[in-house]
């Protein structure tokens, strides 16, 4: 009798806060994932840049030792050199994808299919797309090479060569950058409104104006998360230089992320503190940016409130 | 409609539109092209100097040597291992926190979810080495399992993203409506937002999939063996054993990549969807 009474009771209870108490229960098991998994160790990574330590044993205090290394480190500003060449090379993926976006919006049979193999790119992963653009590049028989070879008569090996090998990278990270940005272009190009064109159109705008004036304007969310996008892949790349090059010919293609891979998990022995000093850096670069974005999120949450 | 429909060009613009497309496709992938022909090509082509012309045989050989002299099935195994076990683990964290932070009103609303984004955008390097001793000190270093949580947790950034501005875009009258009949809350989850959802949980999947399928960094960082590690990694380490056998470099590289290659055109448009979520207001 009573059990069943205080039964009731609970019920009721929840019945009452359950509007209350329902969203807490179900973020719980993803909020406790995300913390454990992204949100601590970056502070973690904060801590651990304080200390040396191999991995395996006593984590010795340094305090801003690393940092002091990192300061006079040459390999460290290599990378950070290589990480500003492909943040601004990168960016050229959202011109050459609206490029090819407008290049491709027609209604012509069979357009569907172009579009989509276009986009291919992006689909497949980067160890692949390192891969066929190490054999197309490859000194004596790769497409690249022949055909530099045809036009200027002198053998290049892009990536055993210290001018070119970073540029041969970014090259290779384009190519599914650009299909990605262009198909946030194609999805924006579809939603523009007709009728401003028509108008622009009555008013004699012609083609660069009127993409300038017009067609841009109301591309701008298209843009800002090809932009949002293109900056994080600068940031991280990692795969392409690992695939491509090791950080090789003699360290010049190295970048922030694979440094700290590097030296981290070095086969000299780890150095996690050092790796992790690293990474904070690249963190705090990447900070300027995130905050950018996340203030523009911010303020266009408010505004749809 | 923008640039100017071609149909309203004279026909002789029109005929050449319809030339130059294949010929700028061609163009665009000929580093894939020129991979997939090499594939098949027999070993003497190559020797004998033979890089860009037509292989002198179809040597599908070179796809069963792949399979038979590596451990490339093994590989390809522990991909699966690992990407359809994170799919689903992902899917199902990120339906209920964007079902919560979709739906519900309350205070820590906001910046719960603005922790999910700004995770979501972190260079994820930087959870590295505590990452990495994380998983050694649960004895699930070099583990399937041990990937699958990780990633699990990392993606649910981007999902709980789109889930819940998704669910934000549903009528709200359908909430309403059932709590005024007395549904309750966990009901309303399950029979009117949940059906609802199916698309954006579609779309979600096949991105997830090739997202983990690709994945490179996590798999040399947390992964060593070959009894574990994911194609990606797997082709690395094939990649240096397979010294300027580029026949076999090319074979390998296009069995990694088919998987995702099927699953995005089998399920296209659900993927464009996913891809181009906030590209469009």
């Amino acid at each position: 009798m009573s059990l069943a009474s205080t039964e009731t009771h609970s019920r009721s209870w929840w019945r009452e806060n359950q509007q209350k108490l329902t969203p807490y229960i179900f973020l719980i098991p993803g909020v406790i994932f995300f913390l454990v998994y992204v949100i601590i160790p970056i502070f973690e990574s904060f801590w651990l840049s304080a200390y040396s330590w191999d991995g395996l044993g006593e984590k010795e205090f340094i305090g801003m030792a690393n940092y002091a290394e990192l300061f006079d480190d040459e390999a460290f500003y290599t990378s950070l050199k290589n990480n500003v060449i492909w943040l601004v090379l990168y960016l050229l993926a959202i011109p050459a994808g609206l490029g090819i976006a407008i290049f491709l919006n027609q209604k012509v049979p069979g357009m569907r299919a172009y579009k989509s193999l276009f986009f291919f790119p992006f689909v497949i992963s980067q160890v692949v797309v390192g891969l066929i653009f190490a054999w197309f590049y490859a000194p004596g028989f790769g497409l690249f090479y022949m055909i530099i070879e045809k036009v200027t008569g002198s053998e290049i090996a892009i990536l055993a060569d210290e001018r070119f090998a970073t540029y041969g990278i970014i090259v290779a990270g384009l190519w599914p950058q650009i299909a990605y940005c262009m198909i946030l272009y194609l999805t924006g190009l579809n939603a523009v409104d007709p009728e401003q064109i028509e108008a622009a159109r009555l008013d004699g705008a012609k083609s660069f104006k009127m993409l300038w004036y017009i067609i841009l304007p109301q591309l701008r969310p298209a843009t800002f998360l090809a932009m949002v996008v293109t900056v994080i892949g600068a940031l991280r790349s990692f795969d392409l230089v690992s695939i491509m090059t090791d950080g090789g010919p003699y360290g010049s293609t190295r970048v922030l992320s694979f440094y700290m891979y590097e030296q981290a998990l070095s086969e000299y022995g780890y150095r996690m503190g050092y790796g992790a000093s690293v990474a904070v850096v690249l963190f705090l670069i990447m900070m300027v940016f995130i905050s950018g974005f996340i203030w523009k999120m911010v303020g266009d949450e408010r505004k749809g409130l | 409609m923008f640039p100017r429909p071609i149909e309203h060009q004279s026909r002789s613009i029109q005929i050449s539109y319809q030339v130059l497309v294949p010929i700028a496709l061609i163009l665009w992938l000929l580093p894939l092209i020129g991979v997939a022909v090499t594939s098949v090509k027999p070993a003497s082509d190559l020797a004998a100097g033979n890089y860009f012309g037509m292989p002198s045989s179809l040597a599908l050989s070179n796809y069963a040597d792949v399979f038979t002299n590596s451990p490339i099935g093994q590989y390809i195994w522990n991909s699966f291992k690992v990407t359809i076990p994170t799919v689903i683990g992902t899917l199902v964290l990120s339906c209920l926190t964007g079902f919560a932070l979709g739906i519900y009103k309350f205070r820590s609303n906001v910046w719960i979810f603005f922790m999910f984004v700004a995770g979501n955008f972190v260079p994820f390097q930087i959870l590295m080495v505590p990452v990495r001793d994380m998983t050694v000190n649960l004895g699930l270093y070099n583990t399937t399992t041990g990937l699958v949580l990780f990633h699990v947790a990392f993606q649910t950034g981007f999902c709980t993203l789109f889930m819940r501005n998704f669910i934000r875009a549903l009528p709200r009258e359908l909430i309403e409506a059932a709590r005024v009949e007395g549904v309750s809350e966990i009901q309303i989850f399950w029979y009117v937002v949940l059906p609802l959802m199916k698309p954006a949980i579609a779309a979600l999947a096949v991105l997830i999939f090739t997202f983990i399928w690709n994945d490179y960094f996590w798999a040399t960082v947390l992964t060593t063996s070959k009894e574990t590690q994911p194609v990606t990694a797997g082709l690395y380490s094939l990649n240096g054993q397979w010294i300027a056998q580029w026949q076999l470099v090319s074979a390998g590289a296009i069995i990694a990549a088919l998987p995702p290659v099927a699953m995005f055109f089998l399920m296209q448009r659900h993927f464009i969807a996913g891809l181009t979520l906030g590209a469009v207001k």
